[in-house]
């Protein structure tokens, strides 16, 4: 049983605030990954090497294990609906399209968790 | 397809640069989700320590790869470039036919550039550590 009225269903004002939260939090992750995709890049080619010690050096450092996990959760969820909308707009068939949508969200919520994963590990001094 | 009649699409406009530039937005944003996998792969790798590095670097320093690399370098700069052309219009400036000719061109230009310093830096880092 729905609590709107018939008036609400017809004016389609069932929905405030809800329609644009996609919308806004692909523009809030755009925002942020301006800064970070740019400290991303410096400091990945400011690297003397990369072999492990260096890299494994450079993720310990409190700062850049704290920026790489906001980069891999920001940029996953950025993907995550920038992909969506891909899916949407040519994947046709109902079927095809949720199936799409599922792989999709599971893939990125295993880079998102994979990512932090490895990012504490090497932080934490857990990969000698 | 469908056998009712569909409404006109894509295929009968005639092809503009505004279009090409955002089109190019998607598919440069579609490519950068694919280096999201490469990098978790790196970092995993990491991860996993000495040994299961150089496992994975097998495949990472491949010489094809600089050219995957170079891809990444390419679509990053556009889309970092042309996704900020997307947020200035999100505040209502810019929607003018000559203001979004003329952005079109800046993104291309600003994106070139920034391409260039970027390929720089990897050359660089490159010649340090091959």
């Amino acid at each position: 049983m729905s609590l709107r009225t018939p008036m609400r269903r017809i004016l389609g004002a069932g929905s405030a605030k809800q329609g644009v939260h996609h919308w806004w939090v692909q523009r809030l992750t755009a925002v942020a990954l301006v800064p970070l995709s740019v400290w991303f890049a410096v400091s990945l080619l400011a690297l003397p090497s990369f072999d492990h010690a260096t890299v494994a050096a450079w993720i310990g450092q409190s700062w850049t294990a704290l920026l790489l996990i906001l980069l891999v959760l920001v940029a996953t969820w950025h993907s995550r609906l920038g992909l969506q909308v891909v899916v949407e707009d040519y994947v046709p068939g109902p079927g095809a399209r949720t199936t799409t949508l599922v792989l999709v969200d599971f893939a990125h919520a295993l880079l998102a968790a994979a990512g932090v994963f490895a990012v504490l590990k090497v932080a934490l001094g857990g990969a000698p | 397809m469908p056998t009712r009649p569909l409404s006109p699409h894509l295929s009968v406009y005639k092809l503009k640069y505004t279009m090409l530039t955002s089109g190019l937005n998607r598919i440069t944003g579609m490519g950068l989700s694919t280096g999201l996998v490469l990098l978790v792969y790196w970092l995993m790798a990491v991860a996993g320590g000495a040994h299961a590095q150089a496992r994975a670097e097998r495949l990472l320093a491949l010489p094809m790869m600089k050219l995957v690399y170079a891809g990444y370098i390419v679509a990053a700069c556009y889309h970092l470039v042309a996704g900020i052309r997307h947020l200035v219009w999100d505040t209502g400036r810019g929607l003018e036919r000559a203001q979004s000719q003329r952005s079109a061109w800046l993104v291309v230009v600003v994106s070139l550039v920034l391409m260039l310093l970027v390929g720089y830096g990897a050359w660089l880092s490159m010649a340090r550590a091959p």
